[in-house]
């Protein structure tokens, strides 16, 4: 792998920036692997890049039915932040905030990771005194965080609507100052890169069509390229996670639903922070391109169609236009409909299954994309030493039926 | 937005008025007290969540204010067919059993 540097820049410029290397191989798949990783979105390729960087797992292949970081990594608004409520939760995603930070050093590839700061509004009592206690939570577990007043909310972002007559006035709000926003493609695209350097075969256009076994043991993956074997098979597949395990007759505690989120045309900078409302249900934040990144809710049924109705566009917007009044006359570019896997707790499933062999990382739902990182670390070492990682370890199949659910509900950001 | 027929009020409404209530034909145990907690776990939690034909719950709840059971095609969204809690789908997915009747009527009580 070629370094990227001020110093490369420079010296392809002479030639017209026509002899980059290109990111990553386009290998065909060799007959067996150690490990398989379906799915290659962010999670899935930065699984592959933990395996090989931190336990030298290097014969792995990550296989994409369509294009690298094309499904929920492309399809998300991109916000990274760590105040959950509970300890396992607020750990995990925490451990993914610390890596965030020196990624794109770790990666030599610009993730911009940009720390803005997120506010999540409270607009009734109950909401203030949630946040109090979500708050008070999240520093004990060493992760920063202020409770806000009206007048402090309207200081960080002057543009908005401070009218105690709304329907839902803003009382208050959570700041979590180190939190904030990357560039979902170039998370996706640093980790492919750097999981390529170090051998993994990154093969896409390459659909799973089954997960074959023997004894009670995965020995690889059918594919539409054909058979490949695999001693382990980790399926990281968001939405499609029921599909992947009804190929072996299992069934998750997971609902796919439709997920949407919208993004308007580019305008001059106004706002520099992330504004999160679980309440009226909208959040948004501005890209480095101008254009405001909204996210809506989930659709109330399940769904793999990656589209969803319009109604829920529609409150979101409303909601929107009576927080940010200004923003009534932006137009929108683009909306799209992700397909998400919903828990019944809003926590991720990172575990090993009654198969020997087959792992899943799933059910992040909502929330997924500023794990990326965290998530691949712990679940490569899951897969490494066939033994959860401790921050995993709360996270595997069985709490659906020990009881040991971590309801995080109220801390996801998103009411679902 | 799904345009649904209620079978009860016999007309199609729109989503709106409805609630989604999850999968259908899920029969709770008779004795939760005797069972494992695995059996009530995957009664509570596990669910079948296929791409494709899915039998689901709905509640009209801007309308009569009951429970009726759809088919629908998660990817599609096509509705194929709406019908009343006790009866069994006549649409179902071509490699998936058909719900059992006893399992049909569970879900009415």
């Amino acid at each position: 792998m070629k370094k990227y540097s001020g110093f490369s820049l420079f010296k392809h410029s002479l030639s017209h920036h026509e002899n980059w290397q290109a990111a990553w191989r386009s290998p065909q798949p060799k007959k067996e692997y150690d490990v398989i990783i379906v799915g290659g979105g962010g999670h899935g390729l930065a699984t592959a890049y933990y395996l090989a960087k931190v336990h030298g797992i290097t014969n792995v292949a990550v296989l994409e039915k369509g294009y690298l970081g094309g499904g929920n990594t492309a399809r998300n608004t991109t916000i990274v932040r760590s105040n959950y409520l509970w300890d396992e939760a607020s750990k995990l995603y925490d451990h993914s905030l610390d890596l965030w930070k020196d990624l794109s050093q770790d990666l030599n590839y610009n993730v911009m990771f940009s720390q803005r700061g997120v506010l999540n509004l409270g607009h009734t009592l109950q909401d203030m005194r949630d946040i109090e206690r979500r708050v008070n939570a999240n520093r004990l577990n060493g992760i920063d965080g202020v409770v806000l007043n009206t007048a402090e909310v309207k200081e960080i972002v002057p543009i908005i609507n401070d009218s105690q007559d709304i329907r839902y006035p803003v009382l208050g709000a959570s700041w979590q100052a180190t939190a904030g926003v990357a560039r979902h493609d170039a998370v996706a695209w640093g980790f492919a890169r750097g999981a390529d350097s170090f051998g993994v075969d990154l093969i896409q256009q390459c659909e799973v069509v089954d997960i074959v076994t023997e004894e009670g043991a995965v020995v690889g993956v059918q594919t539409t390229l054909g058979f490949i074997g695999a001693k382990k098979v980790a399926c990281v597949t968001a939405g499609n996670s029921g599909v992947m395990a009804a190929m072996v007759g299992l069934r998750l505690p997971i609902e796919s639903r439709p997920l949407q989120a919208l993004v308007s045309e580019p305008i001059k900078p106004i706002l520099d922070t992330v504004v999160m409302s679980n309440a009226v249900h909208a959040y948004v934040s501005q890209s480095d391109k101008g254009d405001l990144v909204i996210g809506a809710g989930t659709d109330s049924y399940n769904g793999y169609g990656q589209r969803g109705s319009f109604h829920v566009v529609e409150h979101t917007l409303s909601a929107i236009c009576e927080l940010f009044p200004m923003f009534s006359r932006v137009r929108m570019n683009r909306a799209w409909g992700g397909v998400v896997d919903t828990c019944p707790d809003a926590c991720p499933i990172i575990s090993k299954t009654s198969i020997k062999g087959l792992f899943f990382n799933c059910g992040w739902g909502t929330g997924g994309f500023k794990a990326t990182p965290g998530s691949g670390h712990v679940f490569a070492h899951t897969l490494a030493h066939d033994e959860a990682h401790p921050l995993a370890a709360p996270f595997s199949l069985d709490r659906f039926n020990t009881g040991h659910l971590i309801d995080e509900h109220g801390a996801a950001g998103v009411a679902h | 937005m799904h345009h649904i027929y209620c079978p009860y009020c016999e007309e199609i409404r729109e989503e709106e008025e409805y609630s989604y209530t999850g999968e259908a034909h899920i029969e709770r145990p008779k004795d939760p007290a005797s069972i494992s907690d695995e059996v009530w776990g995957n009664y509570m939690f596990f669910r079948s969540n296929p791409r494709g034909i899915h039998h689901e719950m709905w509640y009209h709840a801007a309308g009569c204010r009951r429970y009726f059971n759809a088919t629908r095609d998660t990817h599609s969204y096509q509705i194929h067919e709406t019908y009343k809690m006790g009866e069994l789908p006549t649409v179902t997915a071509p490699t998936k059993a058909a719900p059992t009747k006893a399992a049909a009527q569970g879900d009415a009580s």
